[in-house]
Parts: C-alpha cells; structure tokens; sequence
C-alpha cells in the first residue's frame, strides 16, 4: 500500500462537496429560529417553572391579559375589565372572537377551571402562590378547602369574576404570567398528563403546537383561529434549546438561529466587535446579592455586613467581569418598577473608594476585628457557573484589602440552593432572584420575616415586616409606594443581604428579525415580530 | 457457542442488578433533589410534589417499588421532563446517539484499521509517519477543540455544513459531529493496529510462512488474523463509548442524544433518567464485550471457551 494518489483524495473531496455536503442555504423566509436557554420541562402552564418556559407558553397560549413586545400589558383575551371601588372585585369581559385552536370558543368557565387546576394541590404546581392574593387561593392550595370555594366565577360565559383578599396593584400584570393562563377543559380531561403532547395540545395563543423534539425543538405554527391572526406575521418558530452557549454564537455567526436570549457574559467585548448593534442589552429584574446568615456571630453585626458591603467595587464587577451585562445594584430593587418610585440607595454610594475602604476599617475596628482585635475569615458559598467564580474571586480580593480572608465552598447549583433552602449554616453565600412582575413587592416580600422559603439568611425585623404588611393592605398607590421605600431604606441599612448587581437582558438579534425591543420585563413574543425577506 | 453466549448473558444479570442499586442509592445520596430550584418552592408545593413521585416514602420501599416497575419494563416518569416518560426520552436520545456513533464506529475502524494496516507494512514510510504523526495529534487534541475547529473552518469560513442542529439526522448535520467523534477512536485504532501487526510478523509462524516463501499478501492475511485480537477487544468498550453518546459532542453541535441528556439528567437530579440512562449504558456494555468476546474466538481458535 503506498500513500493516496493526491488526485483521488480531491475527487474525494469534491464528491463530498457535491452529494453529501449542502452549500449554506438561505434562511427560511417563514421560519423564525429562535434561540432559548434551554428545553421545556413541560408546556403545561400549571406546571412550568422556568423562563424558557415561559417564552414557549407566552406565544402558545393568552391569558386573560398579555404582554406586548415593548413589555406592556395589554387585553389578552378580556376585551375590558372593571375593578370595584375597594380595589378586590375584577368583573372581566370577555372577546367573542377568542378562540382555542381547534375552533371552540374561549369561555369564562375555562379560566375557572384552569385556576381551580393550578391551585388544586394534586396538580402540584410550582408557582401556585403567585395567585394566592385570589381569595380561597391559600385555603385550596394548602388542600384546607374544595377547589369551588375558589373566588373565581363565570357569570355568563363572556364574564369572568375574580374577587382578591386585598388590593393588590400589580394584579392585572400577575395574570399575564404562565400560571394564570388558561387550559382546553376537555383536552386535559381527556388525556390527563398527556395533553401537552403535540399530538393532543389545544392552545389559545397566536400559535398551536406542531413537534416535539427534547433537547433539539420545539416548533409551533400559526393558529388560524387565534382572534389577532391576521396580524400575526411570523408563520412558524421553532424553539431551539441553546445550552451551550459559545455554540449558539457560532451557529447564530453560521445564520442557523435568528436570535439567541442569553449570551456569554466572558465573552462581551468579542461579540460587540463582530455584531455591532445586533447585541442588544436591556434591563432586567434580576438582582444578584450576597445573603449573610443572620444566625452567626460575626454576620449578626451590622458593622461586619457594611464593612463588606463597602469595599465592592460594584462598577469594576459589572463592567470588567460581566462585560457591562450587569449593572451596579445599590438597591434591592432594580430601577423602572411600577408602582414605585427610585430606588432607596446603600449609604457611601458617591463616597471615594478611599474613604469607603477608612470607613469600613473602623467599623471593622470597632467590632473587634483588625489590627490588633481578631482575624476575619469568611465562608463564601456559590454555586459554579453564571460567572460566580469570577465574582467570588474579585470580591474575596476587595475584602483581602481590609484584611478579610475568604474561604471559597463552590457546589453546582441543586447542592447550593438545597443547602440553603435546608436552612444549613454558612456565612456568606451567592443569591439570585429573579421577579415575576415589576413591582417592588416582589423583591422586598423576601426579607419578611414570616418568608422562611425565600429568607435563608433569617433576616427578622418587625419593623420591616410591619411596614411591609401596611403596604399590602394600602390601596392608594402613592401611599403604598412610600411605604415600600421605607421598607426597603431600612433593609439596606440593616444589610441582611448586600446587592451587587442588577442583571440585563442580553440577546443576539438577527438584523432580519424586526420589532424585538428590550424591555424591564424581558419579553418579546413573536406574535409582534416579523422576519426580513 | 450458543451455550456459551447464554451462559455469559446469564452471568450479567447479577452484574446489572448491581448498577442498579449502586446508582439508585448513589444518585439519591447526591444533596439536593429534583425540586431544588434556584426558587425554593413553598413547603406545600414541595411536599405535594414529592408526594407525586412516591419520593416520600422510605428509600428502601422507594427502590423496591423501582425494581418492581422495572420488571415489568417501566422505566418511570422524567422528573424534569413531565411531559414525556424516560422510556421515550431514551428512546428518542438513543437513536441519534446510535446513529451518530454507529457511523463514527465504522468510520474510525476503516480509517484507523486502514492506516494502522499500511503504516505497518511499510515501517518508517511516509504513511507510517504520517500515520504516527496524525495519531498522536488525534489523542492528543480534545473534542472541544476539534469540534469548534470543524465547525469554523466547515460552517463559518467555508459554509459547506451546518454547525449544529439535528434536523431528523439530515446527512450534512452528521458529518461534523461524526468526524469529531471518529477522529480520536480512529487515532487508538491506528495505533493499536499499526503496533500489533508490527509484532505479529515477528512470530515464528509467520517468520515461518516467510521462510517457505509464501507470497506477501497471503502472510498479511494471515498475520492480520492475530494481529487483529487486540483490535477487537477494545472494540467493545470502545463501540458502547461511541454508540451511548458523548455530551462534549451533543452539547457543541445542539443534538438531541443520549449523552447530554444523562448529564443534564444528573445536574437535574432526575434520578430515573439517570437510572434508565444508566441501565442502557450497563446493557450495551455487557452486549458488546459479549459481541467483542465471540468475534476473538472466531479469529483465534485457542479462544472458543465452551467448546
């Protein structure tokens, strides 16, 4: 045998070049693909969890409100609503022309049954308390009343009634979230479980449901009877799961993803220069903190947290680690919420970095800590991945100025979050949260002290908890507002938890995809895109 | 020959209830579960959900019970894909990674037996030393590099194939990932082939067979025989390696199979994915070394136990 004729090797080539190998095609001109995290677990609104969910539920069903692609909450399937004086009665009507997508009309009998499903304990949905201000909500999800005791009801099948256990603001914006989206009765009757199957599913949304692919797609078409059809540009789209994330650019480099919903924040500066303005940012409500544990001594000083707290170069984070998709955080909640005003800000914010770190020395000293008092070591616990090293890393150095030492713990993320949730000790620990909806309340209901689940770090101030408890029960907005600030002003005094970074949404943006506009909410259903020819 | 294929199956039965309750105890000692949200779920919720799964139930009764399912072919239901059970989640991931792995097992044994064949022939060749060179570069890079090496040069500068995506196991979107998975086990093979030969035309029969004056094609054929036992051996291991998936693989070129789903699997902490990944990978491990076993005997005679 000797070495191949190079001439053959060449033949070799070209055949493969003209049989097997297809040159890159140009993009389907009636298929938007869009990049998504990751695979579904379910797209049973009752049961979903997370936000790659939420992206598939948001375009295969409607609530009774939705969302527009600039984040506005629009009629979904209730044409107009009223709500009572005393702010707990929404009689909602409903459009005639609402249709599921096998024809059958969208009645308000369907809303109750899908509520009464979601709160039903058997269903075992994740999210149930998102809709526990619905009065019966609590009692039917804890399994201490009958799913009819609910308060939700159809007076005529184009009138749904809801009544609330108290005024709750950002109501109208919770029912645009999966959990109160409405199921096909006789669907999930009939096959149980099996009603998401692409074979079964029976949606109201701008698209129905055509294949299932785990880990590779979902595809879903336009559903012809959906009431806006006729606006609805984009025929099809086709969720692709994007888990590795430097993959995902490259193929969106290849033109095989028209967009893609997270980037590689390591990757920043990179991805500017080669796409320019199809990198597009834009806010988010997330917040990324540390949480200290309350329970232990020295974490139960307020000097000790504002020590810490003080020396973080929030700026150096966002900026040089995460490449500007992060944003400084002062606050707990991020800026542009509704029903809010700006943010309360940590003291020392416009303070030098110089005077910040003096300023932490002494109070360091006067806990005890520092030259000649004792040595400060801290755990730091985090779950690996989402740049946390790099975080841990950089912030461990700032300490190192005070004379902080720190010892790292880093776990996947089931083995930290379950740590936490175990109520196990620790020091210091990576936290983030991200909101269901824009309001303050849902970041500063983690601090009360009545929130075990969400509170690893103990925090226990009855002051807080009173105000936060007022703010529940106000019903005018202004007033409610200032009570809220005032809880969250307190918060950041007592630093149970330090705010590092608010995060943004990132995205590639394909220049052939139109209308995708960031915005606090991080939606853009496809419904309000349209592709380039 | 039959008795001694059942007998060999039969003595993997122990084997495979042994992965089996090694991984469901190990699995479960794992920290955190299931549910264990980057969101803690509200007690209520938690323990409902537990409830469902039968994960509230003492270990022991719970691995009963999962024997019991198996028995009777049930897999269970997919912790974190509720909508489809881990039978057909299995099912779907194992025909791209076979698929995928079927066409790189066959690719990396005519390349790699191939080469190592004519590198062997001619020691100190060009071939050989191409062949040496070009093996020890195929151990040498990981897959992570190689892929995105492939799928720069092939997708982005050249546009000739897809970088990723599986899109019904189109031919153009299996060539990358084939290649990427073909490449090292190619590189083992030549070198094994290449290294085994060598010392084959150094036995006494073929030295004999020289002697008599045999023609040179014939002494290959012969020689190739025995060279060939080591090959086969490892293919076993190496066939299961290929044919159960790689998640470096899956996860850069986006495909569906069963490699990523294990990992992902594992991460989720969906002990019965995990599970039936698991016992898959135990089957097709006793399987092909089985296969593997038999194809030796057929190639050397000293071998044919049970005769």
């Amino acid at each position: 045998m000797t070495a191949p004729d190079p001439h053959r090797r060449h033949c070799l080539i070209g055949l493969a070049a003209a049989g097997l190998v297809r040159p890159a095609l140009a993009a389907p001109a009636d298929l938007y693909r869009r990049g998504n995290d990751a695979d579904p677990g379910t797209l049973d609104p009752h049961r979903a969890s997370t936000v790659a969910e939420a992206r598939i539920l948001r375009d295969l069903y409607e609530g009774l409100l939705t969302d527009d692609n600039e984040g506005r909450v629009i009629p979904g399937v209730a044409e107009v609503w009223t709500v009572s004086e005393d702010g707990l009665t929404y009689t909602f009507t409903l459009r005639a022309t609402a249709r599921w997508s096998n024809g059958d009309p969208v009645v308000a009998d369907d809303f109750v049954f899908a509520l009464s499903r979601l709160l039903d304990p058997a269903t075992g949905a994740k999210y149930a308390e998102m809709l526990y201000p619905v009065r019966g909500a609590r009692a039917v999800n804890r399994g201490e009343a009958a799913p009819d005791t609910l308060a939700v009801t159809a007076s005529s099948p184009r009138t749904l009634v809801i009544v609330l256990t108290q005024p709750t603001p950002y109501f109208l914006e919770l029912l645009t979230h999966f959990v109160a989206l409405p199921v096909h009765p006789a669907t999930v009757r009939r096959w149980g479980d099996a009603f998401t199957r692409s074979e079964n599913l029976v949606s109201n949304g701008a698209y129905r449901l055509r294949d299932t692919v785990p880990n590779d797609r979902i595809v879903l078409d336009r559903n012809p009877h959906f009431h806006a059809a006729a606006s609805v540009a984009i025929p099809r789209v086709a969720f692709l799961p994007t888990p590795d994330l430097a993959t995902a650019v490259r193929r969106y480099a290849g033109g095989e993803i028209d967009s893609l919903a997270d980037l590689p924040g390591d990757q920043m500066a990179f991805l500017r220069q080669r796409f320019g303005d199809q990198v597009v940012l834009g806010p988010a409500l997330g917040l990324y903190a540390l949480v200290f544990d309350l329970r232990r001594p020295p974490f139960d000083d307020v000097r000790v947290r504002r020590a810490l707290s003080l020396v973080i170069d929030r700026e150096f984070l966002a900026e040089r680690l995460w490449g500007g998709t992060m944003q400084p955080a002062y606050s707990l909640c991020p800026p542009g919420l509704d029903n809010y005003r700006a943010p309360p800000e940590l003291e020392g914010r416009h303070a030098l970095p110089i005077d910040r770190e003096d300023e932490a020395r002494a109070l360091l000293a006067a806990a005890g800590y520092g030259p000649g008092g004792k040595s400060l070591t801290v755990g730091y616990r985090f779950n690996t991945g989402d740049n946390n090293r790099n975080t841990a890393v950089a912030i461990a150095e700032m300490w190192r100025g005070l004379g902080v030492a720190t010892r790292f713990t880093y776990t996947d993320a089931k083995t930290h979050f379950a740590y936490l949730r175990d109520g196990r000790p620790f020091d210091v620990a990576r936290l983030s949260w991200v909101a269901d909806y824009a309001d303050p309340q849902n970041f500063l209901f983690l601090l009360q002290g009545e929130n075990d689940t969400l509170n690893p770090g103990h925090y226990a101030n009855s002051a807080y908890d009173a105000l936060m408890r007022n703010a529940a029960a106000e019903s005018d907005l202004a007033h409610r507002a200032d009570l809220l600030f005032r809880a969250e002003t307190l918060a950041l005094a007592d630093l149970p938890w330090i705010p590092i970074l608010h995060t943004r949404s990132k995205a590639l943006v394909s220049p052939r995809l139109e209308g995708y506009r960031p915005n606090l909410r991080n939606v853009a259903p496809t419904r309000f895109l349209k592709l380039r020819a | 020959m039959i008795g001694f294929i059942l007998r060999r199956l039969l003595q993997a039965l122990p084997t495979l209830l042994a992965v089996v309750t090694v991984s469901f105890f190990l699995i479960r000692l794992a920290p955190g579960g299931p549910f264990d949200l980057e969101r803690p779920l509200s007690p209520a919720a938690l323990a409902q959900l537990r409830r469902t799964y039968g994960l509230d139930q003492p270990l022991g009764l719970q691995y009963v019970h999962y024997l019991a399912a198996l028995a009777r072919g049930d897999f269970g239901p997919s912790f974190s894909f509720r909508d489809l059970g881990v039978a057909e989640l299995i099912a779907r991931g194992l025909s791209v990674s076979v698929t995928l792995g079927g066409l790189a097992l066959i690719l990396a044994m005519g390349l790699g037996i191939g080469l190592g064949m004519g590198a062997a022939l001619k020691p100190g060749g060009v071939l050989d030393r191409a062949v040496g060179f070009g093996a020890g570069l195929g151990l040498a890079v990981p897959t992570f590099v190689v892929a995105p090496l492939l799928q720069i040069v092939f997708g982005l500068g050249l546009s000739w194939l897809p970088l990723g995506g599986w899109e019904g196991g189109a031919p153009s979107h299996l060539v990358l990932p084939v290649l990427t998975l073909a490449l090292p086990q190619a590189a083992i093979l030549a070198r094994l082939t290449r290294a085994s030969l060598r010392e084959t035309f150094h036995l006494p029969h073929i030295r004999t067979q020289r002697a008599m004056g045999l023609p040179g094609h014939r002494i290959t054929r012969h020689a190739l025989r025995a060279a060939l036992l080591p090959v086969v051996a490892i293919l076993g291991s190496t066939a299961a390696a290929l044919l159960t998936g790689s998640v470096v693989v899956e996860t850069l070129f986006g495909l569906p199979g069963l490699g990523r789903s294990f990992v992902d699997a594992a991460l989720n902490r969906d002990y019965t994915l995990v599970m039936g990944t698991v016992i898959l990978v135990a089957v097709f491990v006793v399987i092909l070394n089985l296969v593997a076993d038999v194809l030796c005997a057929f190639l050397d005679p000293r071998l044919r136990l049970g005769r």
